[in-house]
C-alpha cells in the first residue's frame, strides 16, 4: 500500500475530579486521608500568604525581583504531596509551594530573595535542587538524576517543573526523549499558567494541549485541571507509580493560571485583560478545596481562621529569622568567593585579598554609576530602575 | 609497560577507572557499539555493559545536561561531544548550571563529571570538526580546562579528571590521537591538574605551548639549537584553567623572553592572559616583548588551507629570533 494510515495517535485523558462548585467525582477521586487533606490545603495557604507577604516587601524594597506562584498552588502542592521525602524535586523558579511542602525554610527563600547565596542552600536531608532560571534547562537534569536513581537501584523517582514557555525550549524535547529511551523515572510536571511573560499559550505552540508532546516520543501524558487539587494529586500519584514501578516517565500538563505578575517586575496590563483575570479568579484553586472541604465538615470557618493567624505568625517568625541572617550576611561580601571549587585554588584566594584590600580602602559602593538626570535617584525611583533592569533581563517562563 | 597511542592511552584510564568505581559511567553519540568514532571508547562497551558505556541520542545539550543530573545522583560521569565544534549546543548547560551548582548550592552539591572533546586542526576534516575554542570554557568561572600533549600524560590527566570533585573540561588534542606512541605504565599514575611542566630545559628563551602545539614548539626549540645555538625552555601547560602561572614566569625571570603558542584565534586567547601574567608579576625581567605565534582572528579554514593557518615550527623559530635579536 503506497499510501495508507500509521496509527501514531493515542488518545489523551483529560482529568478533572473537583469542580469549581467543589463537588467530587467519586469515581475518579484520589484515595486520600482526610488528614492528608488538610495537610495539603494547610501548604496551599501557606504558601499563599508567603507569596503575598514576599510581593509586599519586595514592593517595600527588602526583597528583590521574584516570580510569584498565587494560582499555582494546587498545580503545586498536588504533584509534589505524590513524591515521598527520599524522592527527587527539581524546580524551576516559581515553586514556592512545592519547596515549603518539601522543608524548605521560609527564611531561607526570604534570604536567598534578598540577594544572598547563602539563601539558596537546601537543607542536608531535602534531596530538592536549588532554583533553576534559565526556562527548561533543569528538565535534563530530573532525567540524569533518576538514571542515577535507577542505575544504583535505590526506589526513587525525581519530579521536575517547568511551564508552558519551556514546552518551546529544545531542553524540553531531549529531556522527554532521553528519559523515554532511557527509561528513567522521572515526573515531568507542566504548569501552563497560560502565560510566558507577554506569550499567550496560543502564541507559544499551535498545539492542542501541552500534554500530547508526550506521544511523540513514547511517553504517557495527561492534561489535568491544575486548579483542581485532587485531579492533580491523582494524576501525580499515577505518574509517580509509574515511575517507580515501570521506571517510565509521564508529562502531565496541569492547566492553570497565573493570578499574579510573571515577576515583580513584570507589568501584566500590557498583554491581558482584567476580565481574564477576574474569570480564572473564580476557579482559585484554594477556593475551591476550601468549599469542598468545608462541605464535608473537615473544616469550618473558624478552623480557616485560626490556621490564618497561625501562618501569618510563622511568616512573621520566617521574616524576622531572615532580618538577622541578612544582617549578617551583609557583613561578608568576600563571601562571594566560596564555593566555586571543592576547593578554593590559591589564584582565588589571591583575587579575593585583592578585592578584601580595596573594599577595606573604601570601594564596593557602586561610584561612578551615573544616576539619572545626573542626581542621585531616590531609594524609590533606585528600586524601580533596578526592576526594570530585571524585567529586560529576565528570562521568559 | 606498553607503548601506546594517545586514542589507547585514554582508553586506558577508562578502563582501569571504571574497573575500580562502578559509579564511573560512560555516555555520548556512538560510544559504544562503534567505540566512539576516534575509537577512544573501543570495547568499553562489551566490559561494562550498556547502562554504563550509553549510546544516547543526537542530543549534546542532553548528553551534558543528563550528565550533571547523573553527577547530583551519585555517579561520576565521563560524557563525550564528537568534536569540541558541536559542543556549544551544550554551552548553556556548561555555563548556566555546571559551572555554578557547587556554588548555587553553596557547597551542597558538587558536578563530579568530565566532558571530553577532540579539538583542533590538523585532520583534514570538516568545517566544525578543527576548531580550538578552549578559552570558552576557559573563561566560565567553576570550570577547569585541561589539554595533554602526549599519551602517558593524557592517561595521567583524564584519571585525575574523573576523580577530581569539580567539572573538568578534557580538550584532547585529536591531530596527536594516533600520531605518536609512547610508553604508559601499565599501573594507574595520575598528575595534578593545574601544574604545568618543562617539556625542555633552555636557559635563552621560554616558549609556551600546549596541546598539539607542543610538538611544533618542541621542533622549534630543535631547530634554534642546531641552527642558533640557543637553548629554548619549552613549558607545557596541560591545563588552561586554573592557569599554572609559576613554570613560565620562573622561566622567563631567566630567560627574560618568551614567545607563547596556540592554534586557537589570537585576539583574547590564553596567549594574551600568559603575556598579562608576565607584565604583572615579571615585568622587569622582560628584554623583550612577548611574541605570539596563534592562530589569525578567523575560522579555521577548510582542510586544504588549514596548515597555512596553524602556527606550525617555522613561525616558532621565526618570531623566537625576532624575540631573541630586539
Amino acid at each position: 500500500m503506497p499510501r495508507g494510515q500509521i496509527n501514531v495517535a493515542r488518545e489523551l485523558e483529560y482529568l478533572s475530579v473537583l469542580d469549581e462548585d467543589g463537588k467530587l467525582d467519586e469515581e475518579h477521586a484520589p484515595e486520600v486521608s482526610d488528614d492528608d487533606l488538610k495537610a495539603m490545603h494547610r501548604a496551599m495557604l501557606l504558601a499563599r500568604r508567603f507569596d503575598e507577604r514576599m510581593l509586599n516587601l519586595q514592593r517595600q524594597g527588602r526583597i528583590g525581583t521574584f516570580g510569584p506562584l498565587k494560582g499555582q498552588e494546587a498545580a503545586q502542592i498536588g504533584t509534589v504531596a505524590a513524591i515521598g521525602d527520599n524522592d527527587w524535586l527539581i524546580p524551576s523558579y516559581r515553586e514556592t509551594a512545592a519547596a515549603l511542602w518539601r522543608g524548605t525554610p521560609m527564611s531561607g527563600l526570604l534570604v536567598y530573595n534578598a540577594g544572598y547565596n547563602e539563601g539558596g542552600r537546601i537543607p542536608d536531608e531535602q534531596n530538592d535542587t536549588p532554583i533553576a532560571i534559565p526556562v527548561g534547562t533543569q528538565m535534563l537534569h530530573a532525567v540524569g538524576v533518576a538514571y542515577a536513581l535507577k542505575y544504583k537501584g535505590e526506589d526513587k523517582v525525581a519530579m521536575t517543573y517547568f511551564g508552558d514557555g519551556a514546552t518551546s525550549q529544545g531542553d524540553f524535547h531531549e529531556a522527554m526523549n532521553f528519559a523515554a529511551v532511557y527509561e528513567t523515572p522521572t515526573v515531568f510536571v507542566c504548569q501552563n499558567n497560560q502565560y510566558a511573560i507577554s506569550l499567550p499559550r496560543a502564541k507559544q505552540t499551535q498545539s492542542a494541549t501541552l500534554a500530547q508532546k508526550a506521544v511523540a516520543y513514547g511517553v504517557p501524558g495527561i492534561q489535568v485541571d491544575g486548579n483542581d487539587l485532587l485531579g492533580v494529586y491523582a494524576a501525580a500519584t499515577e505518574a509517580v507509580k509509574r515511575a517507580r514501578d515501570e521506571h517510565r516517565p509521564t508529562l502531565i500538563e496541569c492547566v492553570t493560571y497565573r493570578m499574579e505578575v510573571h515577576t515583580t517586575a513584570d507589568d501584566p496590563t500590557r498583554y491581558r485583560e482584567d476580565e481574564e483575570v477576574e474569570r480564572w479568579a473564580k476557579r482559585d484553586p484554594i477556593d475551591r478545596i476550601q468549599r469542598y472541604l468545608k462541605q464535608r465538615d473537615v473544616l469550618d470557618d473558624d478552623a480557616i481562621e485560626e490556621l490564618e493567624s497561625e501562618l501569618k505568625e510563622e511568616i512573621e517568625t520566617a521574616w524576622s529569622q531572615a532580618q538577622e541572617a541578612i544582617e549578617k550576611y551583609g557583613d561578608d561580601p568576600l563571601h562571594m568567593f566560596e564555593h566555586l571549587f571543592a576547593e578554593t585554588p590559591p589564584y582565588l584566594e589571591e583575587q579575593r585579598e585583592a578585592l578584601a584590600k580595596a573594599l577595606e580602602a573604601g570601594a564596593g559602593k557602586g561610584t561612578g554609576q551615573p544616576q539619572a538626570n545626573g542626581e542621585e535617584a531616590d531609594d524609590e525611583e533606585a528600586d524601580e530602575e533596578t526592576d526594570e533592569e530585571a524585567g529586560e533581563n529576565g528570562d521568559n517562563g | 609497560m606498553a607503548k601506546l597511542t594517545m586514542v589507547q592511552a585514554l582508553n586506558l584510564a577508562m578502563r582501569q577507572e571504571m574497573e575500580k568505581d562502578e559509579d564511573v559511567v560512560l555516555l555520548g553519540e556512538d560510544v559504544g557499539v562503534d567505540g566512539g568514532i576516534f575509537r577512544v571508547t573501543d570495547g568499553l562497551l562489551e566490559e561494562f555493559g550498556e547502562t554504563r558505556v550509553i549510546d544516547t541520542p543526537l542530543a549534546e545539550s542532553a548528553i551534558v545536561g543528563s550528565s550533571l543530573g547523573m553527577a547530583l545522583g551519585g555517579l561520576k560521569p565521563i560524557c563525550e561531544m564528537q568534536f569540541s565544534g558541536f559542543s556549544y549546543l551544550a554551552f548553556h548547560q556548561f555555563e548556566s548550571h555546571i559551572a555554578r551548582y557547587r556554588w548555587r548550592s553553596q557547597g551542597r552539591y558538587g558536578v563530579p563529571m568530565v566532558a571530553r572533546m577532540p579539538y583542533g586542526g590538523g585532520v583534514r576534516a570538516l568545517e566544525h570538526h578543527s576548531e580550538s575554542r578552549e578559552v570558552y570554557y576557559a573563561h566560565t568561572p567553576g570550570l577547569k580546562l585541561v589539554i595533554p600533549s602526549g599519551p602517558r600524560n593524557a592517561r595521567a590527566l583524564l584519571l585525575s579528571a574523573i576523580r577530581d570533585p569539580d567539572p573538568v573540561i578534557f580538550f584532547e588534542p585529536k591531530a596527536l590521537y594516533r600520531a605518536v606512541r609512547e610508553e604508559v605504565p601499565d599501573d594507574e599514575e595520575t598528575l595534578p591538574i593545574g601544574e604545568s611542566r618543562v617539556a625542555r630545559e633552555g636557559d635563552d628563551i621560554t616558549l609556551v605551548a600546549y596541546g598539539a602545539m607542543l610538538a611544533r614548539t618542541l621542533q622549534a626549540a630543535e631547530t634554534l639549537a642546531d641552527e642558533d645555538g640557543v637553548e629554548a625552555e619549552v613549558i607545557d601547560l596541560l591545563t588552561i584553567q586554573p592557569l599554572d602561572d609559576s613554570k613560565f614566569s620562573e622561566s622567563v625571570r631567566k630567560t627574560g623572553r618568551c614567545v607563547t603558542v596556540h592554534e586557537a584565534p589570537r585576539s583574547f586567547g590564553p596567549a594574551g592572559e600568559i603575556a598579562a601574567r608576565l607584565m604583572e608579576r615579571s615585568f622587569l625581567y622582560l628584554e623583550a616583548p612577548v611574541e605570539r605565534v596563534t592562530g589569525a582572528d578567523i575560522h579555521i579554514p577548510y582542510f586544504a588551507r588549514e596548515q597555512a593557518y596553524l602556527p606550525d615550527a617555522e613561525r616558532i623559530v621565526a618570531a623566537a629570533r625576532r624575540t631573541l635579536d630586539f
